[in-house]
């Protein structure tokens, strides 16, 4: 509990670095939210424009405003802290979509791109451990080898290959699954078969090497020696400790789930929140980048510390204090 | 529960609500697997309700409001949902009566009266008067608003000046409610094209109440009262907008398909592969063909190219030497085979440009520019101090990242120039945001450049190149120029106007050439017209979707088993048809 505690308090520092570093990066790029091909009627227009924003404000007071930490005096002479801002939760408006508030886009986004990288991480588990226990089981036959070749081969082609490829035959040729967009479960399928791949790949890998290592411990040695079946040997004693290398893979898993739906989502033309770092980047809205950026940092954190607990709950040796 | 599937809800219920699940920090991952599993299998069994027409309408609309959107597809949706005095023709995107049945104009062509018709409402069902004109058309003009469009209102009287904070009273702008019906318009000049600027999305109506009561984000608060054929039954970032026929609207017995969506996609791989696989009916945006394709698909049948209005040109920063020399500007610009770029680089029914109005544009036929004249080239670039290219700076040639047509245009006018005048250029490729301000500051030497047509008159491309014009960006300053256009655009007589205006763009395009157009843009919409009917392609690519509607419209179903077109052959090898990314 006061493990827990201890790094959610870290969190605050590193969110407000993150943040930092992700707003002055942003506004140093040359360009900004509202240069557009066609200028506006007059060069007052996108002064007022700017102003609407804060643009028009030094770098520090917008940064300040963005995390609502921001004091102004109001005409009654005292000092009031301006609306809104982070610590209120509050994203702020989106400099590019107009009509809509970050905290909207990413309302709207973040459960479909969450939704994706569950499944995505559901069939890479489902699919890793069990290819990776039977490699370990066949060690040295003709499966070992076969299982090995296909995780390799999942390992290495990237996404941007495995997607357009999953299109062409499945969507097109044989039109079992549509070719792109997000809304039914026949939607979902080629889109988590192609950011999952990858993740399955390394996950046999990883299984079977602790698995191999498991079985040669004496406590395995002792549970045959006290007459349990093979069976209950591998799912009850083997298993657990050999997952262990996975949940410890899981942390770093997640976060490559996060960054590979930018890709995925792009490929499938899929509503997430993934698209919208790498287009908000493109078209400065600061606003935007910077929240998801945020929201991303603190996915991570909380998912790290989610994988170190499940850590602490399968191995009996480690214990957080 | 809808696991974050997309769900379109009822009206009451808000724009864009979605219902789902937060990550749940389960404390075993096997927990969260069965969690997981459950969910999904839960989520996706959601049958999503049909559209009778699926559009794939380009990229994300910025914004759907007529007095802040810049973008041309938000301008598609947004007209559907917002009227105006007047509306475009389906068939050529001419003004025709909207809301206004009949309108007067005086003599001197400076003041229009125009009389709405009685029976109009607001989707929501207050009525619709002439006050609703005056505040959408003051609200484009307030300065305080930053409508980066409010110049498409500088016609009107003191339009400009209000603007610009120098007039506070707004009564005093050229746009007056006689009464309920009656609406009196009053223009500096008079505007040959102001009826086609009437329907232009700028000088659309928007809902006063809605907007006061929630400010920007008037348009995801339901219900939006709309004045065009449709409203807006959702919208859902990078997913899609559907619209709803709106009853209430005068001519809603027209309106011929009752829901619509469409859907936002800016990778041309994935249009294709939406429409050939039968979920989008219609691809209407110009960059939504695969360049790489385009020499197979321009030969179907549901391919359909046209004139559009638009020039791609190049400019030049004749603040910088030697390009302050217009002959070096003409020397440059008459070594450019355009035939070439067209034939061989853009390929998409794209004509080389002379002018840069294009020929299609209406009451206007613009003059011969310069063509391609090596020798002449040759002579001119001798007597502006640099025979045969001696001494000529090597130079930087701009463009951006967007499309890999701009560097591949580059790369054949870098050869051209190299080839013929023995000029060195480098190609300079920026991002575009970062492109727009090199521009923008006049940071470069020639830069690669467009532009589109608001409304079919010259004026909307030959303003721009007035001196103190914020699109100008060449540092080209011309007072015979501007004294041309403005004359011109103070004429009542169309052909005395149109000499003027041909005057002027002879300075423009031979004479001072601080610019060398190209070629003129061609669009490319694809839908099938047997199935598909009341598009018309026409120069501004106006297609109100009010009249288009699908033959024997039959419910759609979410299976893409059931949406599997197996009547629809697939006109081209597999390995064509991948998406990229």
């Amino acid at each position: 509990m006061f493990y827990s505690l201890k790094r959610l308090a870290f969190t605050i520092p590193l969110m407000l670095l993150i943040s930092f570093l992700a707003f002055e990066l942003l506004h140093v790029a040359p360009g900004g939210p509202f240069d557009k091909e066609r200028a506006p009627a007059s060069p007052e227009i996108k002064r007022v424009l700017e102003a609407k924003f804060h643009l028009n404000e030094s770098i520090g007071k917008q940064y300040l405003r963005y995390l609502g930490l921001l004091w102004e005096k109001t005409p009654d002479g005292k000092w009031r802290r301006v609306d809104g801002g982070l610590i209120a939760g509050d994203f702020g408006p989106s400099m590019k979509y107009r009509n809509h508030t970050v905290n909207d886009i990413i309302s709207q986004g973040l459960p479909v791109s969450m939704a994706l990288g569950a499944l995505a991480f559901c069939f890479a588990v489902g699919l890793g451990i069990p290819l990776g226990v039977f490699a370990a089981i066949r060690k040295g036959d003709w499966q070992d080898y076969a299982v090995s070749l296909l995780a390799l081969l999942a390992i290495c082609i990237p996404a941007l290959v495995i997607g357009p490829m999953l299109i062409m035959h499945f969507a097109i040729q044989w039109r079992w699954f549509p070719v792109a967009l997000w809304g039914s479960v026949w939607h979902a399928v080629l889109p988590t078969l192609t950011l999952g791949l990858y993740f399955a790949g390394k996950i046999s890998r990883l299984m079977r090497e602790g698995m191999l290592t498991t079985l040669h411990a004496e406590f395995i040695t002792t549970a045959r020696a006290k007459g349990l079946s093979e069976t209950a040997v591998m799912l009850k004693h083997a298993l657990r400790l050999a997952v262990l290398p996975v949940v410890s893979y899981s942390g770093p898993l997640l976060a490559d789930l996060l960054t590979g739906s930018f890709v995925v989502e792009n490929i499938f033309q899929i509503p997430g929140i993934g698209v919208f770092l790498v287009n908000g980047t493109l078209n400065r809205d600061y606003t935007m980048v910077v929240g998801l950026v945020v929201l991303y940092a603190l996915l991570l954190l909380g998912l790290n510390l989610v994988v170190d607990l499940a850590y602490s709950l399968l191995d009996p040796r480690v214990r957080y204090e | 529960m809808s696991f974050g599937l997309l769900e379109i809800t009822d009206r009451v219920d808000g724009v864009d609500q979605l219902s789902g699940p937060q990550f749940l920090p389960a404390k075993q991952i096997l927990w969260l697997l069965a969690v997981v599993a459950i969910l999904a299998s839960a989520g996706c069994t959601h049958p999503q309700p049909g559209a009778d027409l699926v559009i794939i309408n380009g990229a994300e609309p910025e914004s759907l409001d007529p007095a802040v959107l810049t973008g041309e597809a938000d301008g598609r949706v947004a007209l559907e949902l917002f009227a105006g005095l007047t509306r475009y023709d389906p068939s050529d995107a001419r003004p025709i009566p909207d809301l206004a049945e009949s309108w007067d104009l005086t003599a001197d062509g400076k003041v229009y009266t125009f009389h709405l018709r009685t029976n109009l409402v607001w989707s929501t069902g207050e009525p619709i008067t002439a006050d609703d004109f005056v505040y959408s058309w003051l609200r484009v003009l307030n300065r305080s608003n930053a409508a980066e469009y409010a110049g498409q209102l500088f016609y009107l009287k003191n339009g400009e000046a209000y603007n610009a904070g120098q007039i506070k009273d707004p009564s005093q702008v050229g746009v007056m409610a006689l009464d309920h019906h009656t609406l009196r318009v009053e223009l500096i000049h008079p505007t040959a094209f102001f009826l086609d600027l009437c329907t232009y999305v700028t000088l659309r109506i928007v809902p006063r109440q809605a907007i006061e009561r929630n400010g920007d984000r008037w348009l995801m608060i339901q219900p939006v009262p709309c004045s065009g054929p449709y409203e807006l039954a959702a919208w859902r970032v990078n997913d899609r907008i559907r619209l709803r026929k709106n009853p209430r609207y005068w001519d809603a017995a027209n309106t011929k398909s009752e829901i619509v969506d469409l859907l936002p996609c800016t990778s041309a791989n994935t249009a294709l592969n939406l429409y050939e696989t039968g979920v989008a009916d219609v691809v209407w945006d110009k960059n939504l063909v695969p360049v790489e394709l385009l020499d197979v698909l321009l030969k179907r049948p549901d391919f359909h190219s046209f004139s559009y209005l638009g020039t791609y040109f190049i400019r030049f920063n004749v603040t910088r030497k030697p390009f302050g020399d217009p002959r070096v500007r003409q020397a440059l610009a008459l070594v450019i085979d355009k035939r070439r770029i067209v034939e061989k680089i853009t390929k998409g029914g794209e004509r080389a440009a002379s002018s840069y109005t294009p020929p299609w544009i209406h009451g206007y036929s613009p003059p011969d520019g310069l063509g391609f004249d090596p020798e002449l080239a040759r002579k001119l670039l001798a007597q502006g101090g640099f025979p045969d290219g001696k001494g000529f700076p090597s130079f930087e040639y701009l463009c951006d990242t967007t499309s890999r047509l701009h560097e591949q245009i580059a790369i054949e006018l870098q050869d051209m120039w190299r080839r013929e005048l023995g000029l060195h250029a480098r190609i300079r490729k920026l991002e575009w945001k970062t492109y727009l301000r090199a521009q923008g500051e006049l940071d470069y030497d020639l830069s690669r450049s467009s532009w589109i047509g608001d409304y079919n008159d010259p004026n909307t491309f030959l303003d721009m190149f007035m001196s103190n014009n914020g699109n100008n960006r060449t540092g080209w300053s011309e007072a015979r120029y501007d004294a041309l256009v403005r004359d011109a655009n103070a004429q009542v007589d169309h052909e005395q106007r149109a000499r003027l205006l041909q005057q002027a763009e002879i300075l423009l395009v031979r004479e001072e050439a601080p610019i060398v157009p190209l070629y003129y843009y061609a669009g490319l919409e694809y839908y099938d017209t047997n199935r598909i009917k009341g598009i018309f392609p026409n120069v501004l690519s106006q297609n109100p979707i009010r009249s288009i509607y699908k033959v024997s419209a039959q419910p759609r179903a979410s299976n893409p088993k059931s949406e599997g077109s197996a009547a629809r052959e697939t006109h081209f090898a597999d390995g064509q048809l991948t998406t990229d990314n």
